[in-house]
Parts: C-alpha cells; structure tokens; sequence
C-alpha cells in the first residue's frame, strides 16, 4: 500500500537520514583534519619525559606555559636551538615583504600593461606572465649561484627579492583593470588628473577588495616558504620559524625535546591559521580568483 | 579584450614595469637560461675544466637507475596525493553542500589546513607516526603491525602521501564546493523527480557538470605534489629510508645542492622546468578560459 502519505513519510525518513549521514561524515572529516593538530596542542602542554616513554595522553596537560615559554625564549631540540621569538619575527618580516611587494609591483606592471600603449608591451607582458613556468624548484642551482653573485646570502633582500616577482598577482590585477569602464580614464582625463592621479585616487581605491584578497593568500604563501630559505639562510640568527621547527625534529629521535618542538609547532602554525580562519572571506575570495 | 582609453607616455609605464621585470629577468630567466646552459655542459671531477658536451648530460640522467628510481617515486607519490587529496575533498564538499545546519561551521573547520606549511604539516604527522612516541604508530605496533617509517620505504611513502595530501584537502574542498554550489538547483531537482536515487544523481548529474572543476584541480595538485612537498619530504624522510621517497625534485636538490653535481643537477631541472611548462601550457589552454590575451 503506497498511499501519498506513506510516501511523503518515506521521503522525509530519506532526507532525515541524509542529513543524520552528512553530519556524520562531516564530524569524522573535521576530526580526522584536527586530530593533528589536537594531539600537537597535547603534546606541547606536557613535559619531555612523558612523551619520550611514548604517553602522549589524549588531554593538554599543565606544563603549556614554561614549554611555551623555553619554545619562544631559549628553542629547543638537541641539534638545533634558536628561540622561536626571533624566528617568528624573521617569518614575519619575509611574509609581509613577500605580500607586499609582490601586490606592489604586480599593481603597478599591471596598471602599465593595461592603461598604456608603448612597443614591446606585449612582450613584457609575456616575460612575466612565463615565471609562472618558472619556479624556484626547477632552477635551484643556478638561483642560488646569482644570490651569491650579488653579494645577497644571508640577507632579508636574498631571501625575499626573489620571490616578488608574480605572474599571478598581475594577471589578476590585470583582469580587474579590464574591468573598469573607459569613461572613468575619459572623465579623469577630462578633469584634469593624470595618469599618476588617476591610479592613486581612483585605481587603488578600487581594488582596495582585490589587494586584501591577495594579501591573504600571499601572507600565507610567504610565511611557508620552505626551499628558498633553506638554501639562501644559514645564519641562525635569521632562520625562519618553518625551516627553524623542521631542523629542530633532525632524524625523528625519540630522546628530542618533544614538548618544545611541539609548542614551536603551534608558534609556526597560529598566524597563518588565524589569517585565515578570521580573513576567511578574503581567503575564499582570493583562492578562487587568482586560482593558485 | 584591450581598453579603448590609454593614457599617453612611455617613461611612466616603463618605470611602473621596471621592478618587476627587473626581478624577473635576474632571478628568473637569467637562471633558467643558466640551467638550460649548464645542462649542456661537463665539469671534470675537480672542477678545473668545462667542456660542452650537448645533450650528454640528458643521455646520463634518463639512463641512471637512480633517476628513473625518482621517476617511479614521483609517479607513485603525485598520483596518489592527487587522488586521496581530490577524493576525500570531493566526497566533505557533497556533504557539506547539503542544507544542514551549521554547514558553515564544518565549512570553516575544514578549510584552515590550507595555512599549514607542507614541513609543518610533516611535523604534525611525525608526531602521530613516529614508531615509539607516536600515538598511532605505537597503537599500530601494539597491534602486532611492524610499523616504523624510518626502517619500511612503503610506510614511509605512505606517511608523505597522507601528510601531504592533508594539507591539499583544504584547496580541493573549497572548489569543489564552489563547483558544487554553481550547479542549479532545478537540475538536480528535475532528476529527482525522474526518480534518480542520491547517488545515481550524483554521478550522473552532478560529477558530470564538475568535470572542468574536477580537472583545473588535477593539474594543479599535480603541480602541488611534484614542486610544493618539497617540504614534507625534507622534514620527514629525507627521501629516505634508502631512496624510497626521494622524488624527482628531492633528487635535483641532492644532487646539487649535497653532492654538487651541476651538470646533471642542471639536466634534471631542465627535464622538470618542460615538466611544469606543459603542465602549465595545459592549465591555460583547457582550463583557464577566463584568461584572454
């Protein structure tokens, strides 16, 4: 007996279930992505003993703040021993001048490509567009060999110049400036604002949404940066937190100082994730714009 | 598509164009045109000498089982972050798309392993695996299984794959559920009245429509695992135990870097820079139809 209302019954058991299924598989989803991080949180809130027998409980324990503390002042590790404070300023300072330079530059080759006709725009246009083919994986060696040339190893200008250079970033800009009606270049120019002007009080203002977008994603492509830095630093004093965290692990030993690589770890790890839990608008929007 | 409007001068948009074309040329091209050139050339074992000796250095590389090693390792290892990575991401942004409460909540808790560094993240997996302090890797050894990636190149490439397709989730997600999102509602809902089942309906409506977002994201964790787990292998394995998880880009920098060994290290970049151009080439030309020039 299918009446409509055994139907209608039957339907809505199917979308409860559903439902009831999708939590189910969202809870386990989240859980399996916060379990790292939960037992990293753990594990820097008790002491080395303790995680070097192999007892990593499941609960923080009580010794979070002298482990932060000795993280942050002294660092940790039996190889490898530089304060986090320090290593998290030099990840900041390589972060934001990666961020920022490349939205600088990007914006301004872009606003030339697309505001301006001049010979060999096109080709310029193309040389930047091929660093996208460029990574630094692929040119380790010789990359390395011209930072040396010029006298920039060991330097924050070695470590962040090269990396400002962005083909994305321009090709989203330039997407954008596509974008921007002619009559806004026609009444600028018929008021009488120059080109300088017209891209300080009119251009910027505008892309004020796009530049936060980007400064998102490239905080976060800066801050973890791995190669780069660990070929062009070896200063101790400049190491960055990423690359400061990886040495501190050096072959995997069960006798490291675990409680403090792990609060190094959740050091490394809280301004990206916080830039992006709290941005996370911005975050989306940029993903999906400049697609990588 | 061009503007109809120009502003007039040559100095200013070549000042604009300068910094970034400086940048560029110095640490780009002029080290990708020394890679290729280096790649071409031989150093004798004191580095006295150099001679050229054409594609020598390729015949080398493509012939050392070594390299072919890498080669197999990068197929095995790409292949698998790609797929675990687009799986798992593609099977949350189903459910995550269904008229739940707190979707956002999920949405929000799925999506910051994004900001993990690939070393950091090598670090977290570490730390659960590790043969004698890691809470799983000791659960597995209480349970009778051998585990310890540091002596078994299998559990070792099993370990980077995970912890490196972890972080990829994130990426995937958010497209997907972008992809997800864009499909319109009365499609689904006229296969419904059809009588298709849930899953039926996904495969044969949904996934269909998604394709194009299914392949822009092939590529690019393709790109992801051959060039960004540079540092979750560097962090975690050191390619090792033995060579089991030195990949293609692990080896160009062993060889270069450890061992010194320019012409070859310069061939094997060269045969990765073809790599990523095609890959790219490929991006653009199927995938990316937004982009005009």
């Amino acid at each position: 007996m299918t009446d409509d209302a055994t139907l209608a019954r039957r339907a809505l058991a199917r979308q409860r279930r559903e439902r009831w299924l999708a939590h189910a598989a969202l809870g386990l989803g989240v859980l399996v992505f916060a379990f790292p991080i939960w037992i990293t949180l753990v594990g820097s809130t008790h002491d080395a003993a303790t995680i070097g027998r192999g007892d990593v409980p499941l609960l923080p324990g009580n010794q979070g703040p002298e482990n932060f503390a000795i993280a942050l002042g002294e660092g940790g590790g039996r190889m490898h021993t530089s304060p986090a404070a320090g290593m998290l300023l030099n990840s900041a300072i390589m972060a934001l001048t990666i961020a920022g330079g490349k939205i600088a530059i990007s914006l301004l080759s872009a606003y030339a490509v697309v505001f301006f006709r001049f010979p060999l725009r096109m080709l310029a246009f193309w040389t930047i567009f091929l660093t996208l083919m460029l990574p630094v994986e692929v040119r380790i060696i010789p990359t390395y060999q011209v930072i040396v040339d010029l006298n920039l190893f060991n330097t924050y200008t070695g470590l962040t110049l090269p990396l400002i250079a962005s083909a994305t970033a321009t090709l989203l800009f330039r997407q954008f400036f596509l974008t921007i009606p002619d009559e806004y270049v026609e009444a600028a120019k018929i008021d009488g604002a120059g080109p300088l002007r017209f891209f300080r009080d009119i251009l910027l203002p505008l892309s004020v949404t796009n530049i936060a977008a980007l400064g998102v994603i490239l905080f976060i492509y800066g801050w973890n940066q791995y190669l780069w830095p660990l070929l062009i630093i070896n200063d101790r004093s400049m190491e960055t937190i990423v690359v400061g965290l990886a040495k501190m692990i050096g072959s995997g030993d069960s006798q490291n100082e675990w409680n403090t690589i792990m609060a190094t770890a959740v050091l490394a790890m809280t301004p990206p994730v916080l830039v992006v839990v709290l941005m996370q608008r911005w975050f989306i929007k940029g993903l999906t714009e400049t697609e990588k | 598509m061009d503007r109809k409007v120009f502003f007039k001068g040559r100095a200013l948009p070549a000042l604009f164009l300068l910094p970034q074309l400086a940048v560029t040329l110095v640490f780009f091209i002029w080290p990708a045109a020394q890679a290729v050139w280096q790649s071409l050339l031989q150093q004798d074992a004191f580095g006295l000498a150099t001679e050229f000796v054409g594609l020598e250095n390729f015949a080398e590389v493509v012939a050392d089982p070594a390299w072919r090693g890498a080669a197999a390792n990068t197929a095995v290892f790409a292949s698998s972050v790609a797929f675990l990575a687009l799986a798992v991401a593609l099977f949350l942004a189903v459910q995550a798309d269904k008229s739940i409460r707190g979707a956002h909540i999920y949405r929000t808790l799925l999506i910051w392993p994004y900001a993990v560094a690939p070393a950091i993240a090598a670090v977290l997996w570490l730390f659960l695996f590790h043969p004698s302090i890691g809470l799983i890797g000791r659960a597995l050894n209480a349970a009778g299984v051998a585990w310890n990636y540091q002596l078994n190149g299998n559990q070792a490439m099993l370990l980077v794959v995970v912890a490196s397709a972890w972080k990829q989730v994130s990426y995937n997600f958010i497209f997907f559920l972008a992809g997800l999102q864009s499909i319109p509602k009365s499609v689904l809902e006229a296969a419904a009245i059809d009588g298709a089942r849930p899953l039926r309906r996904f495969w044969t409506v949904v996934f269909p429509l998604l394709s194009p977002t299914t392949f822009f994201l092939l590529v690019v964790n393709l790109v992801y695992a051959f060039f960004d787990t540079f540092g979750v292998i560097h962090a975690l394995t050191k390619g090792g135990p033995g060579k089991a998880t030195e990949t293609l880009i692990y080896k160009v920098y062993v060889d270069g870097v450890d061992n010194l060994n320019l012409g070859s290290s310069a061939a094997q970049s060269v045969i990765l820079m073809v790599l990523v151009i095609a890959l790219t080439a490929v991006q653009f030309r199927f995938v990316e139809r937004r982009v005009h020039y």
